[in-house]
């Protein structure tokens, strides 16, 4: 086993580590100001791909605008999403769990619509030519896509600690996210915030969608489901509800992924229930995550 | 009474809780530039009725009217944005944003350029947030929680704010602080609806008064005449 051998196994395992970051940013956030775990993130990411996909083959736009204008638009499809299904539960005061089975089911309704609109086989991402460029330093190869990917994950999240922390709107999503009630008195429209969270998160799971294409070309309904678990994980892992901790997380959990499958072939097809195995042992041990917020006593 | 205008007028309310009826058809009013005082055992339906008049808990019979408007099918952050604001009881302060950026929060409905200015009057009212500015509001003692919840509403520059028990859980030193403070904002032109247990100090602070039991208002006057009333002193003032 050769130094290259590894250097490559840690790029590819960033390459996929940072696409389950970027899911999982998107899961967290959404977590972090309506404490919902939106079971359905990475069903909006195969939105968002079919989309993007739509965009490029149909109307031939290009990458950039295809991007941008993918994740617009299923940020869109994540703000009704909302209304249609957790808002009425919201308005109720419906119990968590209530809110989570309908994330599910808000997760089997996408998949089947999509099944029935498009079918369910898989189609062939037009990847643009860009990012199928490869570096070679050494024996190591490293994709455009990876490092777009890479660039691309650390621009959204920078914009998006930018709009968490130094923003009105940021602090009013702190703000529900401890405490509903009062930050209606402060006067903020806690409808609109919420639909602004959906908005960024859906934007956000359809740009992962675009990134995770360009790496894996072949896009189904049920594309979604494996992503989303996994970047869930992370999430978890990372702590929930923490943007670092996503991040952290899915680069763990991809480098672990990819380290099973290189350095360890025998058990490449446990590769997933590997990545459960933590997040069963991560609930356990501390379920809190690594970057996890400490429960604020109450004065 | 009459001769002065009144601010909020609430006519006739009633809250339910699922099959709870947890207030009974409340009536008051609130005249421009008062303090008014609902006092009332733990239960009596007082946070009820100042939730119900911020619409965080539906009302499902009565009108509220403030300054000559019906606000009773209104936002809670349309409500706030027309003048009228709550000090929850518990103080709510956001324990995972600054002292600070709570501060801003309460002003998040304004754009202008006045709230610097209103920054400062809330630290010359409680110069310890000053000093904390840069620190979580978790971190704050509860005396000083209930300052910031003050401040925090008054970023809002309401005309009326409704307190609920302000003075819950602090120390006489830190109570007499609040105390003052509320009368101090009744000089600035604040009209204050005060809901307390602390039945004497309110009663000796306040205009008028009204004592509610389950969620009735079983008896009105004056606060003078209130703090003598012996049914008040007996249930009340101990």
């Amino acid at each position: 086993m050769d130094l290259s051998f590894i250097a490559q196994e840690i790029i590819n395992g960033i390459s996929l580590g940072a696409l389950y970051a970027l899911i999982a940013v998107g899961y967290t956030m959404v977590y972090g100001v309506i404490r919902l775990i939106n079971f359905a993130h990475g069903d909006i990411m195969m939105v968002g791909c079919f989309i993007a996909y739509f965009l490029l083959l149909k109307l031939k736009l290009p990458w950039p605008l295809a991007l941008i204008l993918s994740a617009i638009l299923t940020g869109f499809v994540g703000v009704l999403v909302d209304r249609i299904a957790y808002k009425p539960l919201r308005d109720r005061g419906a119990a968590r769990i209530i809110n989570l089975i309908t994330a599910v089911g808000v997760s089997f309704f996408l998949e089947s619509l999509f099944v029935v609109v498009l079918g369910g086989v898989p189609r062939a991402f037009p990847v643009p030519d860009i990012f199928n460029k490869e570096f070679c330093i050494g024996n190591v190869y490293i994709s455009m896509a990876t490092i777009a990917t890479i660039i691309i994950g650390l621009i959204c999240v920078s914009i998006l600690f930018y709009i968490v922390y130094k923003t009105k709107i940021g602090m009013a999503m702190r703000a529900i996210s401890v405490d509903f009630e009062t930050t209606k008195l402060m006067g903020v429209n806690v409808d609109r915030i919420i639909s602004f969270t959906f908005f960024l998160g859906s934007a956000l799971a359809a740009i992962s969608g675009f990134m995770w294409a360009i790496q894996f070309p072949s896009i189904d309904p049920y594309m979604g489901i494996i992503p989303g678990v996994k970047a869930f994980v992370a999430a978890v892992f990372g702590g929930i509800g923490s943007v670092i901790g996503a991040v952290v997380g899915g680069l763990i959990i991809g480098i672990l992924e990819i380290f099973i499958v290189g350095f360890l072939p025998d058990l490449a097809q446990y590769r997933d229930a590997l990545i459960f195995l933590i997040l069963i042992f991560t609930l356990l041990v501390k379920p809190t995550g690594l970057f996890g917020e400490k429960l604020e006593e109450k004065v | 009474m009459a001769e002065k205008e009144i601010l909020l007028n609430v006519e006739n309310l009633h809250v339910y809780y699922g099959v709870i009826h947890a207030v009974k058809g409340v009536s008051f009013k609130v005249p421009k530039g008062s303090i008014i005082t609902i006092i009332g055992a733990n239960g009596a339906g007082k946070t009820s009725t100042l939730k119900a008049i911020m619409n965080l808990v539906k009302q499902k019979k009565g009108k509220v009217i403030y300054n000559g408007e019906d606000i009773s099918k209104k936002g809670t952050h349309e409500i706030v944005a027309r003048g009228l604001t709550l000090v929850p009881e518990g103080r709510h302060v956001f324990p995972n944003l600054t002292v600070l950026e709570n501060l801003l929060l309460g002003a998040y409905l304004r754009n202008d350029k006045e709230i610097k200015k209103d920054l400062e009057f809330v630290y010359y009212l409680f110069p310890r947030l000053k000093e904390r500015k840069h620190q979580k509001a978790g971190t704050l003692s509860g005396g000083e929680q209930q300052m910031l919840a003050i401040g925090r509403a008054l970023m809002s520059r309401p005309d009326c704010i409704m307190m609920d028990e302000p003075s819950l859980g602090l120390a006489p030193i830190i109570v007499k602080q609040i105390f003052d403070i509320i009368l101090k904002l009744r000089e600035e032109g604040k009209t204050i609806l005060l809901v307390e247990q602390n039945a004497f100090q309110a009663l000796k602070i306040s205009d008028y008064a009204y004592v509610m039991e389950t969620g009735k208002i079983v008896l009105e006057g004056k606060a003078k005449d209130l703090l003598n009333d012996e049914r008040v002193k007996e249930a009340y003032l101990g």
